[in-house]
């Protein structure tokens, strides 16, 4: 009977967080990559240890974080929201203002994070049940719009409360992820500048191709953020199987059915809104903390779309869908950099794929075939403009073609081997 | 007795002025919200689609107007001497129809194939719409703002302390003109096929409706009159310089409009435009000198405006609301 895939003889074990012997496996290998990568300590994917690709794997997984939580309430609770960037942003708010120096228009208290990062999680969870009563009584697509004009109210806001949020063109410099005791005291452990490694990293020196005495900052960022990712995304694990998320589910599923089975509705979506907003208020401190200096304008509507996307095009309702469509949003637009690059590249050494960059690009105001210009030659996207069109295709490509998102596609290459080589 | 009130109307006469004058630019730029709102209720009515590329479809309309009359001179050029609101007219019809034939375009690519599925996912895709619409327009502005070259400019008319733009004048009646073509519309045979489709769509099509030419043509209305709105926000006094990269997230501000008067309620879209319109000139006249308010909060009335309704009244002003079951 063991190692048979879906047979499960006991409820206990369906619901298990790794059930099978497979997933626990794959669990473990991907915990070692994810420890050699930041250190360039793994073969062939060394280069994303490159401070360069760092920023960028931190970036996604510091999206993961918010992504998290916008799942929970979009993908578990069914709760249609626009407004994740709002929420985002009174989070990061919150944490300039309790860790932020003091300035002479801006207020600061200058606490360290211990403080400020759980502040500005529970901020954001307590708009989020101010919110909510508006989210109980509205339904559906309207629900949409409320949560759009959350969006814009508070860029009015941030725009406004100069003592708050900074200049609106300069922003103003936000706490760094270090860990002190109290304010003014040395950090006992920074997450930011570079240091030599940290003594439980050492037995990444065993292996033979590896020998490393220092960390970069990128990668003490990249250990901190991955903490937070993996603790949050067993929290909201927890969550969808245990007694609040199956309510969620309920609801979702039909609302008013789930309430007459004695489901709370009112509490159920409060709970998903304070919930969601908390891991968004997370999310966004820390975004901005390791962006460093953030104008009111980051929290457009465009960050909200960005959230949304990663939800739909991971796969709603799933975590590993979550940090699927995180990785594949935040390293589209770099990849397609790159080839461009490379495209570039191609057409001046008139390389073997020249015609296919010569396709793409246009290199001057006579070549009238191609998508992107790389310098500025009247029509043709720039790589900034492409990539946002490319993201908006991907959106609706997707969400013809694979609902599911890529967790869909996942369970239908796994569904495929599974009965290979009796594929139906 | 009479004697008082005259006197009481010379001390309140410069309070009332500013108010209708204020009524009046509000009315205007409620116009223009309610062309918008007005093509956004007809879109979800017949298609159960909640269209967030409207913005970027009325500036994408807009842009057309400005290549057409400013770069182009198409029609102007072959017509050698007509009167400029002649040919400027001509270009506004022709970027219309143009801007209608993408919404059939839009439709038919990524909408029809989403029939069936949750709503949501089908305004996800009109997001995604709006951002790919949106990028491309500001490159064809080249992320400058572009003139639409209308005749009327800044040119004001004025009986005794009232003062309205031309262009307001246009607007209004522009709306009052759509409006009553659209009473008509929906008592014509068509028109009747797009209210039998939004009541429901299979029992319309048991009827030997064509569902899918209903979409295409709410769809075609629906961005035509994006189009209109994204032109009359363009000129001035509205978009002094003409369109751009903001003309877009204007129209944005045509949402709670709708949401006001109900998603799916043609009249509650002109009300509800109407209302945020004046509601919107009415704060930027009275509190725009407070200054613990900041700058902008003109722009946020309608959404704050819309979450007062929306507490209140769930389903708008004049909306269905949903009969729910379990």
């Amino acid at each position: 009977m063991r190692g048979r895939p879906n047979l499960y003889t006991e409820y206990k074990s369906e619901m298990g967080l790794f059930p099978t012997t497979s997933k626990k496996v794959s669990i473990a290998l991907l915990g070692v990559v994810a420890i050699l990568v930041p250190l360039n300590a793994m073969p062939l994917m060394g280069f994303l240890g490159d401070a360069g690709w760092m920023v960028l794997v931190n970036k996604a997984l510091i999206y993961a974080i918010a992504a998290l939580g916008l799942n929970l309430l979009v993908g578990v609770a069914g709760q249609v929201s626009l407004g994740h960037s709002f929420f985002m942003a009174v989070g990061a708010y919150t944490a300039v203002v309790l860790g932020g120096e003091a300035g002479k228009t801006v207020w600061g208290l200058g606490l360290p994070m211990w403080v400020w990062l759980p502040a500005a999680g529970l901020a954001a969870a307590l708009v989020g049940i101010l919110v909510a009563p508006t989210a109980v009584r509205v339904r559906g697509l309207y629900l949409a719009f409320v949560t759009l004009g959350l969006v814009f109210i508070g860029q009015y806001l941030w725009r406004n409360l100069g003592s708050v949020a900074g200049g609106p063109t300069t922003g103003r410099p936000w706490p760094k992820l270090e860990f002190a005791l109290w304010r003014n005291m040395d950090p006992i452990i920074s997450f930011t500048s570079d240091g030599p490694l940290w003594w439980w990293l050492t037995p990444v020196n065993w292996l033979p191709w590896v020998h490393i005495e220092e960390m970069s900052g990128e990668a003490k960022t990249y250990f901190f953020v991955l903490a937070t990712v993996v603790i949050f995304g067993l929290l909201a694990k927890n969550l969808m199987r245990t007694r609040i998320g199956r309510s969620w589910a309920a609801i979702r599923d039909r609302d008013i059915a789930a309430e007459v089975m004695g489901v709370a509705e009112a509490k159920g979506k409060t709970q998903a809104f304070a919930i969601s907003s908390f891991y968004a208020g997370v999310g966004g401190a820390i975004l901005a903390s390791v962006i460093g200096r953030i104008i009111p304008e980051t929290w457009d509507l465009f960050l909200s779309i960005e959230f949304v996307a990663i939800v739909l095009i991971g796969g709603a309702g799933t975590i590993a869908g979550v940090y699927l469509g995180t990785f594949f949003l935040i390293f589209t637009p770099r990849i397609v950099e790159e080839v461009t690059g490379w495209l570039a590249a191609q057409v001046a050494d008139a390389g073997p794929f020249a015609w296919l960059g010569n396709l793409f690009i246009r290199t001057g105001p006579d070549d009238w075939i191609g998508i992107v210009s790389l310098d500025a030659y009247g029509p043709g996207l720039s790589i900034f403009q492409f990539n946002i069109v490319l993201f908006g295709v991907l959106i609706i490509v997707f969400l013809i073609v694979e609902p599911l998102g890529l967790f869909g596609i996942w369970i239908k290459v796994k569904n495929y081997w599974k009965g290979w080589p009796f594929s139906y | 007795m009479i004697g008082v009130l005259a006197s009481a109307h010379v001390v309140a006469q410069v309070p009332i002025e500013k108010f209708l004058n204020a009524l009046g630019s509000g009315i205007a730029l409620g116009a223009i919200y309610a062309l918008l709102a007005l093509g956004f209720v007809i879109i979800f009515k017949a298609t159960q689609v909640v269209n967030f590329a409207h913005g970027a479809i009325a500036a994408l309309g807009a842009y057309l107007v400005a290549y057409f009359a400013t770069t182009a001179n198409i029609p102007g050029r072959w017509f050698g001497d007509i009167p400029q609101t002649l040919s400027w007219t001509l270009s506004v019809l022709l970027a219309v129809v143009l801007t209608a034939f993408i919404g059939i375009v839009i439709e038919r690519i990524t909408i029809r194939p989403m029939i069936g599925e949750p709503l949501f996912a089908v305004a996800m895709i009109t997001l995604g719409l709006d951002l790919i619409i949106r990028t491309i327009t500001n490159d064809l502005l080249d992320n400058t703002t572009k003139g639409l070259g209308d005749p009327w400019g800044i040119k004001v008319v004025e009986i005794g302390f009232f003062r309205i733009g031309q262009t307001q004048i246009v607007t209004v009646v522009v709306l009052i003109f759509v409006g009553l073509a659209l009473a008509w519309f929906f008592k014509t045979r068509t028109g009747i096929a797009v209210r039998a489709t939004a009541f429901d769509q299979e029992a319309a099509l048991a009827q030997g409706i064509s569902v899918g030419r209903v979409f295409a043509i709410a769809w075609a209305i629906g961005a035509g009159l994006a189009a209109l709105g994204g032109i009359f926000a363009s000129v001035p006094p509205r978009g002094a310089a003409g369109v751009g990269p903001f003309t877009a997230f204007f129209a944005f501000r045509a949402f709670p409009a709708v949401i006001i008067g109900g998603l799916d309620s043609v009249k509650g879209a002109v009300f509800g435009g109407l209302l945020v319109g004046v509601a919107e000139v009415m704060a930027g006249t009275y509190l725009g000198g407070v200054s613990w308010l900041g700058t902008g909060f003109a722009g946020i009335v309608p959404w704050l405006l819309m979450m007062a309704v929306l507490v209140v009244r769930p389903y708008g002003l004049f909306g269905t609301e949903e009969i729910r079951r379990v």
